[in-house]
């Protein structure tokens, strides 16, 4: 078979990093190729440099047979490379159409967008590969799913033949990665080459033709899926075992450390999303909230940290009313949170890394005395968070934009778990953690527990939510629709429920 | 970032601004030559002027309230907040401070502050009303302060200079002004003509170093302290940086735009010191502009406490230059308008083209790129 993509000797360095080490990747035309790695293992620049998004300082690239040499991301795509990111860019007040052909508007003689002509195209695209959404819908209002998908008809739209996904699995849930997977091979089936990203190697293992895996910036190994288990997998990138997490004894204590009662939440639009939501979580104890992206998780969080004002309902924290607390206030008290989405709510991407540690915690020991900062303070716990949950950077001062997905998301776990919150609320706290990081949260999350923190989980990976929880609850369409034993419920049952295909009190 | 060298940091940072100079400086010179002048010749007189040492007191008399209401803009872009007002935040400020400071008796010390606690205060409520404009009813800060300009320049300001006005002053210097009632000599600032003369010489022309200087170094250093060390000064940063993750981290967003824009009034509130200061009370065709100039000076300064000094000198120089053009007759004065205005846009121009050459030089060219697909 032709070679799509061959990249030869391709190294790219960083201040302080080589991120890319003379990395060899052949990519056959028409396969799934995956490429595995840890955290800051180096795939996202190499990604980025095929998609000529950043230049490689060494090394050539071939395109079916070819070597090229482009300026921009723009000529990339002449050349029919597409990258989806891991963080969506789409407008979010623009409609899908308008968000398609940004950039790559048809225009008419008078020199206006034919929107009939781009949405005659954009319809034959989207028909041909089989990726269904309606380009009259308002992007704000889109589920994750169909956010990926406008995303990917994006790149379709622009004639891409090889596709680039970048951890395209990390916000979805089960049943939208299948969904996903029957497109990419729907894709395939018409020619399309696909290179992704992705941390869960069981999705890798049934998806890919080919996997290469890299480790600090080299390709190490490049291997078929049936020559290897996961455990190979697992061993190529880190050098160790692949850790699965299961439920220690149970730690819960009697006293209830966070309790909502009848909660409701009214959006903008007066829509009900939260809908008189009751619950306990105790100290010792995880709670896992498990859901569909949309039934109302989110908000949820939001009401019970304090972004969003609760419409009815009461919260209570540690035996205080805090339901018309501000957010300091309920920070200072002892809450702790991992946003869903870290770019977004997370992190001060120009900022160094010492003050987006501080970010959430200004107002305690050791970020500040009083009125003034404690930069010295604030750096050793910097140091101390990179030390003890692995944050790879060269130094502490780097802008947090600087670092890899995985280890951005590291810097804000680290930040929430070292101030040792009385009530923890994790949005998918693992999400485009590696395999190897991934075990040692968890191991955070039940050392915590253990010692008391109650924690309130949100999470699309429902290993995670079974392994971690010692109750999960399913929210569907902003009410709890049932109580289930994550010591008897398996995956599958578990998406049933979620989707409403199943529907009762408890399992 | 530390893995980049200091003098590639320093030289991206400063490449800008003087890039900015230097295509400001051509465009000019074409306008000149257009017009009929000689370029050589007009900045001939303007350095030869500029080099003497009265030139330079008349140089920083005016770039000492540029520089305070460069601050006083940079604390509202801090946070992304757009404070057109400051121009009619210092001149409302300053007509009440020289009126009640004018009806008080105390102790020089004292008297001094009273007046700059009034300019504060009255600076700090016509814009902290913008901000609560902002965050109970949503109108954007711009507007709501365009508007209120409005109201105290041709409003306000223009009724109480009438209402307060008390006939003649007692400054020899300006004895037909008019104006309100003239503060006693315990309130006003001291000039600095001691320092300069220890330094240099006696300074001729009956000139004055204001005392204001001093206030607005206390400002600039108040300002870097407040921003870059102290616990509201992160709020600050992190809101203007991503207003979503400061407010997850207990940054009170509604609270932030109220305090920042009353903190940007309160420090536009004292701008108009180095006028009442200097003659004693606040006249009726005060100096107006310096508000807008800010604006203009905190861009090119970056926001940056050592950059608004910068910037202040160099619209300072140019505002004194034009009066040098005139008197030697090289050149119309209105070239100088244009070449802050040139500045400004190439400033503008040159800082987006260094932030994207850093942005490679960094490798963070990535988000940019996706703008362009
Ligand atoms: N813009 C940048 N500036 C400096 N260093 C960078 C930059 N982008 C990436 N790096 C560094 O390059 C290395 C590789 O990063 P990369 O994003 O490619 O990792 P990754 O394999 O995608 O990891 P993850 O699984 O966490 O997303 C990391 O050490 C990272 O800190
Ligand atoms: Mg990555």
């Amino acid at each position: 078979m032709a070679l799509a993509i061959e990249l030869i000797g391709i190294t790219k360095r960083f201040p302080g990093v080589v991120a890319n080490d003379h990395v060899e990747l052949k990519v056959e035309e028409g396969e799934i190729h995956a490429i595995c790695g840890e955290n800051g293992a180096g795939k996202s620049t190499l990604m980025k440099v095929l998609y000529w998004m950043l230049q490689a300082d060494e090394g050539t690239m071939n395109v079916f047979g070819q070597e090229v040499r482009f300026a921009s991301p723009t000529e990339a795509i002449g050349a029919g490379i597409g990258m989806v990111h891991q963080h969506f860019m789409l407008a979010d007040q623009l409609t899908v159409l308008e968000n398609v052909i940004l950039g790559a508007e048809p225009v008419h003689a008078l020199g206006l967008i034919d929107f009939d002509e781009a949405k005659d195209h954009l319809k034959k695209v989207a028909e041909s590969y089989g990726l269904f959404i309606d380009p009259d819908d308002l992007v704000e209002e889109l589920e994750v799913g169909e956010r990926q998908r406008v995303e990917i008809i994006k790149v379709l739209y622009r004639g891409a033949k090889i596709l680039i996904l970048d951890e395209p699995t990390a916000v979805l849930v089960p049943q939208e990665v299948e969904e996903l997977f029957r497109n990419m091979r729907d894709l395939k089936k018409d020619g399309a080459t696909i290179l992704f990203i992705d941390h869960k190697l069981d999705e890798v293992l049934a998806i890919a033709d080919t996997i290469t895996v890299l480790r600090q910036g080299q390709s190490v190994a490049t291997v078929k899926p049936d020559q290897v288990t996961a455990q190979d997998l697992a061993e190529l990138m880190v050098g160790s075992e692949l850790p699965t997490p299961e439920t220690t004894e149970s730690t819960v204590r009697d006293e209830v450390a966070l309790e909502v009662s009848g909660l409701t939440v009214i959006d903008q639009d007066e829509r009900v999303i939260v809908d008189d939501v009751s619950f306990r979580v105790r100290r010792g104890e995880v709670l896992g909230i498990a859901g569909v992206e949309g039934n109302g998780q989110t908000e949820l969080i939001e009401a019970v940290i304090g972004t969003s004002p609760a419409a009815r309902g009461i919260v209570t924290l540690n035996g205080a009313d805090v339901t018309r607390a501000t957010v300091r206030h309920r920070r200072e008290q002892g809450i702790g949170y991992i946003p869903q989405d870290r770019h977004r709510e997370g992190l001060l991407l120009p900022a160094p890394l010492w003050e987006n540690a501080a970010l959430g915690h200004q107002t305690q020991q050791p970020f500040s005395k009083g009125i003034w900062m404690d930069r010295q303070g604030a750096r050793q716990r910097t140091e101390d968070i990179r030390r003890e949950f692995d944050v790879r950077t060269p130094d502490v001062d780097v802008p947090a934009h600087a670092l890899s997905g995985g280890n951005q998301q590291k810097l804000i776990v680290g930040r929430e778990m070292m101030a040792e919150p009385s009530v923890l609320l994790a949005a998918h706290p693992t999400r485009g953690i590696d395999v190897g990081a991934q075990a040692a949260v968890w191991e955070d999350i039940k050392a915590a527990r253990r010692a008391g923190m109650a924690t309130l989980l949100v999470s699309a990976d429902l290993d995670e939510l079974i392994g971690l929880s010692d109750t999960i609850v399913v929210m569907l369409r902003g009410r709890i629709v049932a109580t289930l034993d994550p010591a008897t419920v398996t995956p599958r049952d578990l998406g049933a429920f979620m989707t409403g295909a199943t529907s009762a009190g408890a399992a | 970032m530390k893995a980049i060298p200091l003098w590639k940091r320093a030289s991206l940072l400063l490449a800008a601004p003087v890039a900015a100079l230097i295509f400001s400086i051509l465009m000019s010179s074409i306008v000149l030559v257009l017009s009929g002048s000689s370029p050589l010749r007009a900045y001939a007189d303007m350095f030869e002027h500029a080099s003497r040492l009265e030139t330079m007191i008349d140089i920083l008399n005016r770039a000492t309230p540029l520089y305070i209401a460069g601050v006083a803009a940079a604390i509202g872009f801090r946070m992304n907040l757009f404070n057109i007002g400051v121009e009619g935040q210092y001149l409302l400020a300053a007509i009440v401070a020289a009126h009640l400071g004018a009806m008080v008796t105390l102790t020089p010390v004292l008297h001094v502050t009273f007046i700059m606690l009034v300019a504060m205060v009255v600076g700090a409520a016509y814009s902290g009303f913008a901000g609560l404009l902002k965050v109970t009813r949503g109108v954007n800060e711009v507007i709501s302060t365009i508007m209120l300009n409005a109201i105290a320049i041709s409003g306000l300001v223009a009724y109480l200079v009438r209402l307060w006005q008390a006939g003649g002053a007692i400054d020899p210097g300006s004895a037909q002004q008019v104006g309100t009632t003239p503060i006693p000599e315990s309130g006003l600032l001291p000039d600095l003509n001691v320092v300069v003369e220890g330094l240099f010489r006696e300074l001729r022309q009956g000139k004055e170093l204001t005392g204001v200087l001093l206030v607005a170094i206390l400002v600039g250093v108040g300002y870097h302290v407040l921003v870059n060390r102290t616990r509201f000064g992160f709020d600050l940063r992190a809101s203007g940086i991503n207003p979503f993750a400061a407010n997850v981290g207990g940054v009170p967003p509604k609270r932030m735009v109220v305090a920042a824009m009353a903190l940007s009034g309160a420090i536009a509130g004292l701008v108009g010191l180095s006028e009442i200061m200097h003659i004693g009370f606040f006249p009726a065709n005060p100096i107006k502009g310096l508000g807008f100039t800010g604006i203009a000076v905190a861009l090119l300064g970056r926001n940056h406490p050592l950059g608004i000094v910068f910037a202040a000198l160099i619209f300072a120089f140019l505002d004194v230059s034009s009066g040098v053009l005139q008197f030697t007759g090289a050149a119309s004065r209105e070239i100088v308008v244009i070449m802050q205005g040139v500045i400004i846009l190439a400033a503008v121009v040159a800082y987006e083209i260094a932030r994207r050459a850093r942005e490679k030089e960094e490798a963070r060219a990535a988000a940019e790129a996706m703008v362009a697909v």
